[in-house]
This record gives structure tokens, sequence and C-alpha cells, in this order.
């Protein structure tokens, strides 16, 4: 099985050095690209190889980026924004990566700002992964001193800074047009679509966001081909994901695995399984913003196309564990606490309407609850779809929130009968 | 022209707008928030949703926000959808779980767009049942009120303050439902428009301070167009009335004049009028003895006394009275013996501008195409401080640059946030050439400061490197040419050039040297635009009368020509020197003063009459576009107050000579006869005899209440109501309230929308022009081929004297306006006199900011505080101009400096 994102990964160690990484393969696809490829046929490659973001969304990269303008001279300056925000619930692959090998970023960074004819490329990072912060800039030193980054590289005449800004801290930052206006300089709001970023983002001007595990695919299939990453996946959909998984069980962490590999493989064989004493409830499979999977579609392959179809999303890959001994009310209540409080304040239905589906919940949960609760969540799922707030972060809440109502009734109709948490 | 379909109708839209613009305009009542139509949209109320549909197949369609829906060809969309209804009822709930319900202790209540909104979305039962947050209100100054409890979050005031507005010192903080909209600290909002909070708020947030020192409701007040005194923009303005007092100053919508915003002298600068200590009854007061107050009869009885138009006798007219006051005066005295009541070197400026706006090929723009220029020129005039509202409007037309990049990238104007998201940097060029530092200076592409005759050679050389054929400006240093050649490329590349200048530093020069340039950009295909500031609500009215300058009213007087002088609401110490001004006073055997309030001139005169103000007449002014627009009486005194133009006629009458004036009207036909230039004023509004279907038009609304009360202090009969005999308006409860001509409009109300926000009922479409047209009529246009009288050779150099330094008058915009400064919100804004100085000259006087300075204009010596200004040029200072208490200076003039002990 080929862990290519992976690979130089070792979690005993600091990661490679520049001398170690290009000694492991590395910076190839730099060389490759700069020495013959053109930008088209850069983004030929990755439109092939039908990457999609890792973001969560799974749009198709080489589309994305091939909606960027060509002519740099009408439009000014493009950039490539590294989204290292990182703030889902649950999810730490990007930290991996981010830690355990620098320069692979550094390298996929160069190869797609290229591809979209940016001369400048910010990674925006989560603002707490210190050891990650401290790494890329170490890696951008080094990558810099060998003449991977600045003026004409490799002799090529294409010329690229990085930049790494570390974020203030909230969660909207991750959504890539508030993550640009928080660049910016101003309040983390999100845009309205369109304009899209790729014809108006970073100071108005042409701007890809794309994810980190997204971008370190890149180097892998400059390399070896857009046909070697599609045969990388299990099933339709290409290339390996990191996935992760938390809560109750054994061995909670993150693995690269084929794309598609099933859920219960992924709990069962990597994580090692329900600790002793818990049963599973349900999953939540790609972060907090995700519907719940139950036990009967565990078998569910984790790809974007199979999760759909379950009425949930792979998100972010990376599981989020229910056991009995831990009640649904509860952690759902915890959810939408923080979204509650991570809205950004900009549009009413988010910055209203979550409060209030976060003080039923904590009543139900106390015990204070109403039969009519139920009736204003159930409400509020549908107020809060897409189309209705300006962005994704209400959709985004009301996802668990949606398939709790629908998975767990019964135990909100405990708790307001009882009045009491059946739990606690 | 695009089809659209709303709820199986068709209706036609202009594809360039939005939705809800449309469906406004078509006038269906959808619900918003954080739209307005001079701001745009960006989507964060969700308050407008209706559904749309893909094609006539589709009948599942979805929900979108009709504020950032483009209106394009063959849109499909219904606002009754009951999921959409229902949503709009929900968006009203969202915003009631932390708004705290306190309608009848707010002072929004009855004319708030969210408790419109509220009611037209249906939404009446309260589900929360959980504790609302809560927030800290701010000291924000003498003029607004905070009250953040009650905030929506519609995010409105902060994109007017600073994204339209130009401020820094109001945002928003803090997130999620906690967002809260206020300054860092408490503090004066420091922005000149911040006064506009008050209507640009949706609910009470930001509330008028002066209405509430004084509170009613807007159905509890009578209200009347009016049009704002306080500078020569001519803003409209809506006056309201209650007990005999003016409560509170709206904007009222002029597309062309002032838009949907007032600057914060304009707004709160009322306060004069209610004055307590304004006389109210005539007063005669015999040479050397102590005034008394007389009757009206009595008062008449010894004005028949005066010689009539004998040459004996003489007026001094005033650029803060209307029209017909200074043409009644003039008719009294005779034409040559009326003065202006300006000094000569203003009455010169003036000149300049009225030739300026009839001559050549450009155009004094309105409003809108001051917004749509394309490059501006700002050439030696501080229009932050001396005409508001047009340095708002350049604001805005710096932005057209980054409109122009919108539109490359398909981004519709109306989507606020994008436009200003895609070129954040794109300005529109914009210069400005002054001796100090203005307001405009943030968004200008390249400033220079320098000395007025500086500024004239500089406006020369551009005038030059427009038109080669024009001479040439010797002796420029390099740096200047090389700015005066970008100005004029930057202005010659122009659709829409626009130079901006004015009487502010008094400067000749610098008035030839802008019409200069505005002819010079002239060609077939291009007419620039050229605005000139003139100081006050009338000085171009009265420059249009073409009289004589205040210092000639003097020398008639002191040469023993005249003996008995008619002042008219005219403070003649803050017009010439106090020096001749006494001995005019002493020369003359009688004056006579006729003002509203209280002043030196009217202190000092041998009778003094009580002149109705602004609020409590009719009268019409002509504002610095040349536009005369009439204000209406909305203060109904039941003392001897009265128009000045009713006095002037009744001192004839007493006389034995016959106006045959009876109502304003007949002033203004008199008026049109006898000065061709005023031809056409009688257009500026229908006659008094106007009725709609044999009614006036009301005044009060129809929920007035107390009528019978209101005076019930004093007397337990209900007043008489007021009604004059030529008026379009009842001035009471009954009469007709329904579409009317633009420019009588009382105020904005229509059926299900109370608040200001029912503008949109009486307007062509959203954000378009009043039906019926702009209010007022241009009385100036150019002939288009008539030349600018221009000097052919620019003033020499300024050389800096040695030991002296030219003092350049400097124009505040609380202050420095003789009315606005009487009234108590602005007097809490007004700064102490200073002077400025560059560092190295305050060093070279041994002084630092702070201290105490004294200047010596010749034998006058005039004492302020000094600031220290980095940008002034060597050997010039400037002075504030025109403050409470100050004397006249002839500024610019050349003064002596040094250091001044501080006044204990």
């Amino acid at each position: 099985m080929e862990t290519p994102l992976t690979a130089n990964i070792s979690p005993d160690r600091e990661p490679l050095d520049i001398t170690g990484y290009e000694r492991a393969g590395g910076y190839r696809a730099v060389r490759k690209v700069l020495g013959g490829m053109t930008p088209a046929d850069v983004i030929d490659v990755v439109t092939r190889s039908k990457l999609r973001g890792r973001g969560g969304a799974g749009f198709p990269t080489g589309i994305k980026w091939s909606l960027v303008p060509k002519d740099v001279a009408v439009t000014g300056p493009h950039y490539l924004v590294v989204n290292a925000d990182e703030m889902e619930p649950g999810t730490f692959k990007d930290r991996l990566l981010l830690e355990g090998d620098p320069h692979q970023l550094i390298e996929a960074a160069i190869v797609a700002a290229y591809a979209i004819q940016a001369a400048t490329a910010y990674i925006f990072l989560r603002g707490e992964y210190y050891p990650a912060e401290r790494r890329l800039r170490q890696a951008i030193g080094e990558a810099a001193a060998r003449g991977y980054l600045g003026a004409n590289i490799l002799g090529s005449g294409y010329d690229l800074e990085i930049h790494v800004h570390t974020s203030g801290g909230r969660y909207i930052c991750g959504e890539e047009t508030a993550l640009l206006t928080a660049l910016e300089g101003r309040r983390a709001v999100p845009r309205a679509k369109p304009p899209f970023p790729q014809s108006s983002g970073l100071w108005g001007r042409p701007t890809v966001v794309n994810n980190v595990e997204t971008l370190c695919n890149i180097p892998h299939i400059v390399n070896n081909g857009a046909e070697w990453f599609a045969d990388l996946g299990l099933g339709d959909e290409g290339g390996t994901k990191i996935y992760g998984a938390s809560g109750r069980v054994k061995r909670p962490g993150a693995w690269e695995l084929p794309m598609g590999t099933p859920l219960s493989e992924l709990i069962e064989n990597h994580a090692g399984g329900m600790r002793d004493g818990y049963a599973l409830r349900g999953v939540l499979p790609g972060g907090l913003s995700t519907s719940f999977i139950t036990p009967e579609n565990i078998a569910v392959k984790m790809d974007y196309a199979s999760v759909e179809k379950i009425g949930s999303r792979l998100g972010t890959g990376t599981v989020i564990v229910l056991d009995d001994r831990t009640c649904p009310v509860g952690m759902l209540r915890n959810a939408e606490h923080f979204f509650a409080q991570e809205s950004c304040g900009w549009c009413t239905p988010c910055r209203d309407g979550l409060p209030w589906v976060e003080r039923l919940l904590a009543g139900i949960e106390a015990g204070e609850g109403e039969t009519e609760d139920l009736d204003i969540l159930e409400q509020h799922v549908g107020l809060l779809g897409p189309g209705r707030t300006f962005c994704a972060h209400a959709p985004g809440a009301m996802a668990p929130l949606a398939s709790g109502l629908k998975y767990f009734r019964a135990d909100f109709e405990r708790h307001i009968h009882d009045k009491r948490c059946p739990w606690a | 022209m695009s089809i659209i379909h709303i709820d199986g109708r068709e209706f036609t839209a202009n594809p360039q707008d939005n939705l809800l613009q449309v469906c406004l305009s078509h006038g269906f009542d959808l619900p918003y928030f954080c739209w307005h139509p001079a701001l745009g949209s960006v989507g964060a109320c969700r308050q407008c949703a209706v559904r749309q549909y893909a094609n006539p197949e589709d009948k599942t369609g979805r929900i979108v926000m009709a504020c950032m829906t483009p209106a394009t060809d063959n849109t499909r969309i219904s606002i009754i959808d009951p999921e959409a209804t229902g949503f709009r009822a929900n968006v009203i709930e969202w915003l009631m779980t932390n708004h705290p319900h306190d309608c009848p202790v707010c002072e929004e209540g009855g004319e708030c767009h969210l408790q419109d909104m509220t009611v037209m979305t249906g939404h009446t039962y309260r589900r929360y049942r959980f504790t609302k947050r809560t927030h800290r209100n701010q000291y924000l100054g003498p003029f607004i009120k905070h009250e953040m409890n009650r905030c929506i979050a519609c995010y409105r005031c902060v994109r007017f303050y600073r994204d339209y507005a130009g401020g820094a010192d109001l945002d928003v903080q803090a997130s999620h439902n906690n967002v809260y909209f206020g300054r860092d600290a408490d503090g004066v909002l420091e922005n000149p428009f911040s006064g506009n909070l008050v209507e640009v708020c949706p609910t009470g947030v930001f509330t008028d301070k002066t209405l509430s020192a004084a509170y009613n409701r807007k159905w509890d007040m009578r209200s009347v167009p009016s049009v704002c005194v306080h500078c020569g923009v001519g803003c409209n303005t809506s006056v309201s009335e209650r007990g005999g007092a003016v409560r509170r100053i709206l904007n009222r919508f002029n597309g062309a004049v002032n838009g949907y915003f007032l600057c914060d002298r304009g707004r709160f600068g009322y306060g004069f009028a209610n004055n307590p200590n304004r006389e109210r009854a005539p007063a005669i007061r015999p040479r050397g003895g102590a005034a008394r107050k007389a009757t009206k009869a009595e008062t008449l009885a010894e004005l028949a006394k005066l010689p009539g138009a004998d040459g004996t006798i003489i007026g001094i007219g005033s650029p803060r009275a209307s029209l017909e006051a200074n043409f009644a005066l003039r008719t009294l005295v005779g034409a040559e013996a009326f003065y202006a009541g300006v000094s000569a070197p203003e009455s010169r400026c003036l000149a300049i501008v009225v030739a300026g706006l009839q001559s050549g090929n450009v155009k004094t723009p309105t409003l809108r195409e001051m917004e749509a220029a394309d490059a501006v020129l700002v050439l030696g005039e501080d229009i932050s401080n001396t005409a508001p509202r047009i340095a708002l409007a350049l604001r805005q037309a710096v932005r057209g640059r980054s409109i122009e990049i919108a539109d490359r990238l398909k981004i519709a104007h109306w989507q606020d946030a994008a436009v200003r998201t895609a070129a954040p940097d794109a300005h529109s060029p914009l210069f400005v050439v002054s001796p100090a530092a203005t307001g405009l200076d943030d968004i200008a592409a390249a400033t220079c400061r320098a000395a007025p005759d500086d500024i004239a050679r500089l406006g020369a050389a551009i005038r030059h490197a427009i038109d080669h054929t024009e001479p040439a400006v010797e002796g420029l240093s390099e740096a200047l040419q090389a700015l005066a050649t970008r100005i004029a490329e930057a202005l010659a590349a122009a659709k829409r050039p626009l130079i901006v200048s004015g009487c502010g530093l008094g400067s000749e020069a610098v008035l030839h040297a802008a019409c200069a340039i505005a002819e010079a950009l002239s060609n077939p295909e291009r007419v620039p635009g050229l605005v000139l500031a003139v100081p006050e609500c009338n000085s171009l009215g009265l420059a249009l009368m073409q009289s004589g300058s205040i210092e000639g009213a003097i020398g008639a007087v002191t040469s023993g020509g005249a003996a008995t002088v008619i002042v008219l609401e005219n403070d003649l110490y803050r017009r010439a020197e106090r020096q001749a001004v006494d001995a005019l006073f002493k020369a003359a055997t009688t004056i006579i003063a006729l003002d509203h309030v209280p002043t030196e001139t009217m202190a000092k005169a041998d009778i003094a009459l009580p002149a109705a103000n602004f609020a409590e007449s009719d009268g019409t002014l002509v504002n610095g576009e040349g536009r005369a627009q009439r204000s209406f009486q909305g203060v109904f005194p039941n003392d001897d107050v009265q128009a000045s133009w009713m006095w002037l006629r009744d001192i004839a009458a007493a006389q034995g000579r016959e106006f045959a004036w009876q109502s304003l009207d007949d002033v203004v036909r008199s008026l049109a006869a006898a000065i061709p230039a005023f031809a056409k004023i009688a257009q500026a509004t229908p006659p008094g005899s106007f009725r709609i279907a044999g009614s006036r038009i009301r005044t009060q609304p129809h929920r007035y209440s107390g009528r019978t009360a209101v005076d019930a202090n004093r007397t337990v009969h209900e007043p008489r109501a007021a009604i004059a005999e030529e008026s379009p308006f009842s001035n009471t409860m009954e009469g007709y309230y329904g579409p009317m001509p633009a420019s009588l409009i009382p105020f904005f109300w229509a059926p299900g929308w109370n608040s200001g926000q029912s503008l949109n009922k009486f307007q062509d479409e959203v954000g378009g022009a009043l039906r019926g047209g702009d209010p007022g009529v241009r009385l100036l246009e150019p002939d288009g081929t008539h030349a600018h009288p221009t000097e052919a050779t620019p003033p020499a150099a300024f050389e800096r004297s040695f030991g002296r330094w030219l003092v350049i008058p400097r124009d505040r915009l609380f202050g420095s306006e003789e009315l606005s400064a009487m009234a108590p919100a602005i007097a809490e804004r007004i700064e102490p006199p200073s002077l400025s100085l560059n560092p190295e000259d305050a060093r070279s006087l041994n002084l630092r900011s702070g201290d105490a300075i004294q200047a010596g204009f010749g034998a006058k010596l005039v004492q302020l505080t000094l600031t220290v200004a980095p940008e002034l040029p060597s050997g010039v200072a400037t002075m504030s101009a025109g403050l409470p208490k100050q004397d006249w200076l002839a500024l610019p003039g050349w003064a002596t400096l040094s250091r001044a002990e501080p006044v204990p």
C-alpha cells in the first residue's frame, strides 16, 4: 500500500530537512515543472488526476485552478493561499503533514503557484500550531537558500515568495473567503460568491485557496502521473486520504489510507475498535459539521460519493465516534455551543439562530426542555439550511443536529419527559 | 430592460439592478434591513428572502435573497411563497431574541423601520424564552445617543460611517451575537456626517440627542419642507416643530443636491432658532438711552417717519436672508441704495462665481454628476469645512475607478462588499491643492500645500499643461511643474473631469484659475464640471442682485450721504472691521435692524425688529449650484415675530407706499419681473394657491395628538390653526397627504412605512429622483459662448516676509457659520480660536503647540492658541475664521506674530 503523503513522516523525530527531503526524492516535482512544463500542462495533469479538495468541500482542484484568468498583465498579481487553518473540531490531519513534512507542502505550493502564475503564496496557519509554524519557517528558509524560492527559481525565470501568516484564531477563518478577508487584515467575515476568489480574491486579485492535504498530493501527481494517482483509491475516487479517529476508540490517531477505505475498517483495524465497555452509537465522518452515520452504515466506503449517498459528507475524513455512555444531547449542545460562539455575526440566521439552538439544547440537557423545543430545533435545521445563510457555517452546524434529532430522538424525548439527563 | 416575473405577473426591470430594488420600485412591500439605496447590498440580514424558480417548469425553486440576486431577464420569483414568507417572519423572530422590545420608551418608536418590518412579516408571537444579551452604551458626543441593546446588527452604521463617509472611529467589535457597534472608548464621534446614523440605523440604536432633549414622536410633530441655512450647498431638509419650537431636522431627499445625507452642521445647527434670549418684540432705543419694548403699531408709527427712497436711506442685505427679504429691502430703499451686506473682497469673489456659472462650456454639476466625476481637482477650497456635503460626494466620486474594475470582473455595482473588495486600493484621481490639510487628503492621489497665490500659479500651470496656447507660468519649481503636468494629464484623460474651488480663501486669483482650468478642459465632446463653493445659504442669490458691498454702505453713511440704515438679518460686526462698523453707527442718525438672533448689531440698533427665521417663514434661497429652492414655514409665532419681507412691506405701508404684497408669491412675482436673473424663480415650487383635489397638503400627521392640550399650560383654549391665506399647506392634520409635487413633501410617510424609509414610495424608482423631478429650479446655465473673464497673467509667486506672516482664513465646520454656532449642540463642538504655523516657523518664534500667540494686524491685536501644522508652507499661517466673538478681519492678511501671555 502506497502512502505518498506520509512516506517521509516519522513520529519519533524532527521532519526531514531539505537535504533529507531532497535525498528522499523531494523537489523533483519543482524541477520537472520548472524544467519544461507549462502552467497549462500542470493544470492538465492535476485535472486528469481528478484530485478533489481535501478541506471538506471536495471541489476538483484542477478545475479550481483552471478558472484563474490567464493574463496577469490585465488582472494584476495572482495569489496562492494555503489553507492551513484546520479549525474543524476533531480534525488533525493537516497538522500531521505540516509538522511531519513541511518541505512537501512547500514543494507543493511552488508547483501550484506556478500553475496559476502566482508570484506570492501565503500559508494561513492555525494560530495554535506552534511547532508547525517553527518548522515551516525553517523549511522556507532552507528552500530559499537552495534557490527553490525567491527570484528566478532554478534559473527558470519564475519568482515566488512564500509567507507564513498565523491566524488570530476563529473557526470562520477556515472558510476560504473569510480567510482572505482576515489575511487582508480585516474582520474575518465571509464574502458573497460570486465573485469567486479565482477572479477577485486576495486584495481583489485572482486567488486560489487550497487545503494543505490537497496540495501535498500535487508533487506526487506531477512525479507519477494522473493515472497512478487515480489507481491509489479503492473506488472511483483516486489518491490516498489521511483519515483520523477520535472519541472512545482504543487507538485514536490519523492514518494515510487509500481513498474509499470502509469506515468499519478504519475504526476496527486502525483505531483498534471501541474501548472496552463502550459501544458505538454513531460517527461524525468528517469533523463536527457533518451528519451522523449510524452503526447500520458502518461499512460505508469513506469517499465523497459513498458518504454522500447515505446522507452525510466525507468532510475532512477525520471521524468523531459517539459511544453509548455519552449523552448525545450533551454532545450536540457542546457542538452547537462551539458553532454559536464561532459565528462571525454577519448574517441573522446564524448569529441569532445558533445561540437559540444552543440554549434549547442546554435546557433539554438540564431537564428544562419542553416538547415544543424539538419542533423549534427541527425548524432551525431547515431555516439555517443552505442558501438561507450567508455562508456554509450554519448549514454545517445543522448537520450533526439534524441527524442527531433523527437518530437519537428517543434520547431527546426522554430528557424532556424525565426532566433530567439520563446520563447524568 | 428585462422582464421579470413576480408571483406570476410580468414586470419590467433594469437588469443592472437587484431584485429587492426592483420589487420595491414596483411597489411590493418586501422587507429589508441591511440594504440601503445609497449603500448597496451585502446580504447580511437575510430579510428579503424570496423563492426563485429556474424556469417556468421549475416548481421547487430555491430561497434566495432578493438584494443579492440580479434582475436578469426572465427571472421568476415569488414573494408570497409560504416558505419565503415564513422565513422572513423567522428572521424577525431571530432579531427579536435580543431586541429589548422597549418601543414605548424608545425614541425611534413610531418611525422605526424595525417596527414596520416586524408588522410587515407578520411575526407576532414570541417563542424565545431565554435571557437577552445586554451591552453597555457609549457617550458619543452632543449629537447622538447610543442604545446598543436595540441593535439588530444590520451593519448599516459601520458601512455608512466607514465605507461611505470615510470615518474611522466607529466600528464593529466582537463577534457572534455579541457584535458591538461603537467606538473603542466613549467619546465624540468625529466624522462630520455622524448624524446620518440616526436615519441609517433601522431602529433606535443611534438617535438624535437634540430631539431627545425635548422629545416628541414623529406623529406629534408638524413638519415642513425646508432648505438648510448653514452653508451654500442648500441641502433639502424636513423641519419638525411642536409647541412653537424646532425639534429636529431630517434629511429631505433631493437627488440633485443632497441625496440621502446631511452633514452634522446642517442637522444639528437648528438650535439657534429656539434661542430663549432672542427678542420677540420690537425694541426702540433712544440714542444714549436704554432700549424699551414697543408694540408693533407704535414701532410702525415710528418707522413711518423714515425717509423714502431718496438717497438718504440705505439698506444692507444679507446672504443668510431669503431672496424675498433682500428684494423687499432693495425695493424699499431703491436698488442704488441697496448693499449686499458682504465685504468687498467677498463680493468680488462671488462675482467671479456668478460669471463662472454662466460662461463658457462648463457646467455646475448636480450631486449625482459630482459623484460620477472621474477626475477631480480641488483647488484652494477646504470643501470639507465650507461645503461638507460636496466633500461627501467627492468621496463617492473617487470610487469610480474601483467600479470600472468591478465592471471588468462582472460584479454588479450594487454588490457593495464585492466591489469594495475587488479594488481596495483603486481610486479615481483626486488632487487637493490647499494651504493646509483637508478632510479629503486621505483619498487624494496627491496633495500640494501652498499659499493662495502659489495655488493660483499652480492652477495656471495646469491650464497651460492642458492647453499650451495658454500662457506658461515662469519660475515654477520642477516639482510643482511636474505636479501640474500630472494633474493636467489626469484631468485631460477624464471623460467627466470636475474642478472644485470656492470663496474660502478669499482669493480671486484662485477662483480665476479654477474657472480657467475648467474652460481649458472643455471641448465639443466634453463639458467639464465646475463647483465653486459659496460661503452662505443665499450668497449666490444675493450676488445675482449685483449690489454694492458693505464697505460701500459704510462709505455712503460716513461720507454724509445717507443717514438712515436698515440692516437686514446681518451682524455687521461679522462682515467688516469693528472700527468701521462703529463709525457707521456713529455717523448714522437711525439704524433699523431686523433679525431673529441676538447680535451686536441688533443690540445697538435704534430700532430692532423681531424677524422670523427660516422655520418661521417661507422663503427662497439660491445655492451654489444656482438652484433656487423654497423653504416653508413650520413654526407659527403668536407674537410680533414675522418674516423680514413683511416688516419691510409694513414699513412701506406705514409710509403710505403700497407694495401690494399680500403673499410671498406676490414678492416672488415682483422679483422675477424686476431682475432678469430671477425670471424662472417661480418654478422653484408650486404657488401658494396650489391645491390637490381642492385640499391643501397637511403638515401634521393624521395621528397628531394633544392639539387641544399643547398650550394648556398657558391657555385652555384650543389654539387657532395658523392657516396662511396663500400656502399649499394646511399646517394642521386636515388636508391631503399622498403623491404630491416633490418640493412640497413635508415628511415621508406611507401606509405600513412609518419610518423615513418610506421615501421609497415617493421615488420614481428606489434610489432615483423624487416623482416629478428633483426639487428646485436652476437659475443659471452656461451660455456656451462667453469665455470666463480670466486674468491673463497669474499672480507673482508668494514670497515670505520675515517677521510677518500671511494669515489665511480657515473655516471650521463647527463655529465658522454664524447661525449654527448659536445652537447648543454645535457650540459644544466648537474648538477655541487657533492659529497654525509650521514647526519651523513656530520654533523661530520660540513657541510650541498650545502656547498663547498674539497676531498683530496693524493696530488690531488678536490672541489665539497656537497649533503646529507640519504641512503649512513657510511664512503662511492659518487662522480659524468666523468663530463666535471673533472680530472680522481682512483675511488673507499680513500679521506680526509673538508670544502672548495666556489670558487667565
